[in-house]
């Protein structure tokens, strides 16, 4: 066991399937010699060969087409899009490629493919090095979506995705690479090695798409969240006192629809945190996935805390980023109903 | 300032526009045709350099007089040209049957192959068991030149209970990993870069088997289009860039995706990487010229780019009527003739055919399709059925079904 930080786990766990698969392979901008702009593929080339690990030409519809074409030949691309805001040149390959391939060939040809992304706010990025476009991928149906809150989590998802015979989405919260940040952006964050979820296997283990996790139990309130935003919804928690259940999506595609419904049954209040937009945003998802499975269940009205529907500011960030005060306000007005 | 605008005039937009429109008489005397024979035929690693003339040119093998000519002659035997012939008319013939099949209205939409039978058919002899195509929606001759049932694609077509793609997928948007045909996108261009990352992999995987990529001329103007030659430029992959130029992209002349300045051959010069353009309607001339791109990926020497010159004779699809854009007879007048009529006419000169084996020929093709077309019809048709059952349209979204789906399924009843 060694303690790592998001960064050192992602790279773990990239390594660890290239030693364990010989298909596997990664490329991406600034990958190769270098190891990323966010070091995440340090030392790979020089350890697997630059066969396995290289750069890429700066064009995310190449990067995402050829890693189609190899994921069909039958290896598995690993790949990174440098921002999540720079994948859209690589939408049309996602949405009307890599998604429909299985089922267009009725399982003749298949894409297991990982394209990773460092993705949300809280790096004075502004509008274009911000963005948290999760709910794009969501709703294309045939790819999955995974978005880790820790190094433990993210290591075990991202071998799990590598392994997965179906293209995934792994968006990496990149406020979270180096600590648990909960939104007091004021205040030095824990690093990870000081944090028991940055206790991270050496090893090959996975965490499995499609299961959320609790990270802390209440009675009176859920709240859903997934990447940065469980952190600050832990925040929000302790500093209110409200007995809240965090649940930890981990993926949004497939969706643990099962955890969302008992625990929201139990608790019958729901807040839901999400650093997106909010309109058509997967918040919106969430809610109705509430309300088809909960409504009777319900004492108040769900509630939904988002990034306000405007590009990422810059000078604004933090009356943009949705903190624990605003989380904690929601909290507060669940509680006042019944 | 205002002189200089006194000075020039104003400014003011080019849009190009093709010679001919419908009422005009079709007009192809712009059109560069070298002779046949005339264009050299460089070593596999010639340096890309040395061949800018070959992106401008046009290979032809097959002369006036039907005879074959020059250094891209003589690599087929007689019994190879006699399939590559049959090929061609089985093509010619399924088109024209599910062509009438869709206007009887037992499917949706078809799409002909009428008039560039050539390039797929004469490509397709050239590649072995295990290479990968990427094709778009007109090169069904790769199918049938490499064997593939037309009972099958057939049964697609109709969307059958036979459909090996399950009813999921218009008409003729086939997929056999088997046959190296990849599933059909419907979207334009993307596949082409898609076919410079399946080379990159066996390159990787230190594999021997090469990919050609297929794109139309129209949609040369895509940016997948770009990526794929950054690509192909970058990592010199054992990929084929096919561009087919059948001068129409439905209604659009091919000198909106082009400009009237190069040819599409030369946009792979930017990159390095070896262009030719080649007489699309010449079988041998296509062979050849694909067996040339074929053997210098084989070798590990990289990329190559054909701009394959021909005509779509018929209309776009079944839901498209070319006299709306452009002449009735500009077809007839295309001047570099018809594949079939060409191969048929010098395999007569080399005494291999007559016009009576011809008619003899085309009668049992007609008739196996029609057998094929029957027994398939069995299976059912687009409107009347019977289809693969309709719950199994919740399956192949993903490897396992997720509890959404799972629920989703029980909700329909299916």
């Amino acid at each position: 066991m060694t303690r790592m930080t998001m960064i050192e786990a992602i790279r773990s766990a990239m390594d660890v399937a290239m030693e364990t698969d010989p298909n596997v392979v990664v490329f991406g901008e600034d990958v190769g010699y270098f190891g990323g702009v966010f070091r995440c593929t340090h030392g790979l080339q020089k350890k697997f060969g630059s066969q396995r690990c290289f750069d890429a030409p700066i064009s995310e519809s190449g990067i995402i087409g050829a890693a189609i074409g190899m994921a069909v030949y039958g290896l598995r691309p690993c790949v990174e899009i440098q921002f999540a805001d720079y994948v859209y040149p690589g939408y049309d390959q996602l949405a009307s490629e890599a998604a429909r391939i299985r089922y267009r060939s009725a399982g003749d040809f298949t894409v297991p493919m990982t394209v990773r992304m460092p993705t949300g706010g809280g790096i004075f990025g502004g509008q274009t090095h911000s963005q948290s476009p999760e709910a794009l991928f969501a709703h294309v149906c045939g790819l999955k979506t995974v978005i880790p809150s820790n190094p433990y989590d993210a290591k075990g998802l991202l071998i799990a995705s590598i392994e997965d015979d179906d293209p995934v989405m792994f968006l990496e919260p990149k406020r979270l690479y180096n600590g648990p940040f909960d939104g007091h952006h004021d205040q030095p964050v824990t690093p990870w090695k000081k944090h028991e979820l940055g206790e991270v296997p050496d090893g090959h283990y996975t965490v499995p798409l499609g299961k959320a996790a609790i990270r802390r139990e209440g009675n009176d309130v859920t709240v859903l969240a997934y990447g940065t935003m469980v952190h600050v919804a832990l925040a929000a928690a302790e500093e209110t006192g409200v007995d809240a259940e965090v649940i930890d999506l981990r993926t949004i595609l497939p969706l643990d629809l099962e955890a969302i419904e008992a625990s929201v049954r139990k608790t019958g209040r729901c807040v839901i945190v999400v650093e997106a937009t909010k309109t058509c945003g997967f918040s919106a998802e969430l809610m109705a996935v509430v309300m088809e499975g909960c409504f009777h269940h319900l004492e108040a009205p769900v509630i939904r805390v988002t990034g306000w529907d405007t590009p990422y500011p810059h000078a604004h960030e933090w009356d943009y980023f949705p903190g624990p005060r605003r989380v904690g306000a929601a909290l507060k007005k669940v509680m006042e109903h019944g | 300032m205002s002189k200089t605008k006194g000075e020039h005039g104003p400014l003011s937009l080019f849009v190009p526009e093709p010679e001919c429109r419908p009422g005009d008489h079709p007009d192809f005397s712009e059109m560069l045709i070298p002779k046949a024979g005339e264009a050299r035929k460089p070593p596999v690693d010639v340096d890309p350099m040395e061949i800018h003339d070959l992106a401008y040119s046009v290979i032809r093998v097959l002369n006036k007089k039907h005879e074959a000519v020059g250094p891209w002659a003589n690599e087929l035997s007689d019994e190879d040209l006699l399939e590559g012939l049959r090929h061609m008319m089985t093509l010619r013939a399924f088109d024209a049957r599910m062509f009438m099949a869709q206007r009887q209205g037992k499917t949706s939409f078809y799409m002909q192959a009428l008039g560039e039978e050539a390039v797929a058919c004469a490509f397709r002899k050239a590649m072995r068991k295990g290479d990968m195509n990427f094709p778009t929606y007109r090169q069904q001759g790769l199918l049938i030149a490499g064997g593939y049932s037309i009972h099958k694609m057939m049964n697609q077509i109709y969307s059958n209970e036979l459909d090996p793609v399950k009813g999921r997928q218009l008409p003729v948007m086939y997929s056999s990993k088997e046959d190296g045909y990849f599933t059909i996108s419907g979207n334009l261009a993307t596949q082409f870069i898609q076919a410079v990352g399946w080379a990159m992999a066996s390159a990787i995987k230190g594999d021997t088997k090469i990919a050609a990529g297929w794109i139309g001329e129209g949609s040369t103007a895509e940016n997948d289009f770009h990526s794929a030659l950054v690509f192909a430029s970058t990592y010199k992959p054992p990929v084929v860039l096919n561009v087919v130029n059948n001068q129409w992209a439905i209604s659009t002349f091919q000198g909106i995706a082009r400009g009237n300045a190069a040819t599409f051959a030369s946009r792979g010069l930017g990159f390095g990487i070896p262009s030719l353009r080649v007489d699309g309607n010449d079988y041998l001339a296509v062979y050849a010229v694909a067996q040339w791109a074929i053997d210098r990926a084989r070798r590990n020497l990289g990329p190559t780019l054909i701009e394959f010159v021909t005509y779509r004779a018929g209309a776009h699809s079944t839901s498209d009527d070319p006299t709306g854009y452009r002449p009735k007879d500009e077809s007839s007048t295309w001047p570099l003739g018809d594949p079939i009529e060409r191969l048929k006419q010098h395999l007569i000169l080399r005494g291999q055919w007559s016009e009576e084996r011809h008619t003899q020929a085309k009668a049992e093709i007609e008739s196996e399709i029609l057998q094929a077309q029957k027994k398939a019809e069995e299976h059912g048709t687009l409107h009347n059925g019977p289809h693969v059952p309709s719950g199994t349209m919740f399956e192949d979204v993903y490897k396992e079904p997720p509890i959404h789906l799972i629920r989703q399924r029980q909700e329909a009843g299916l």
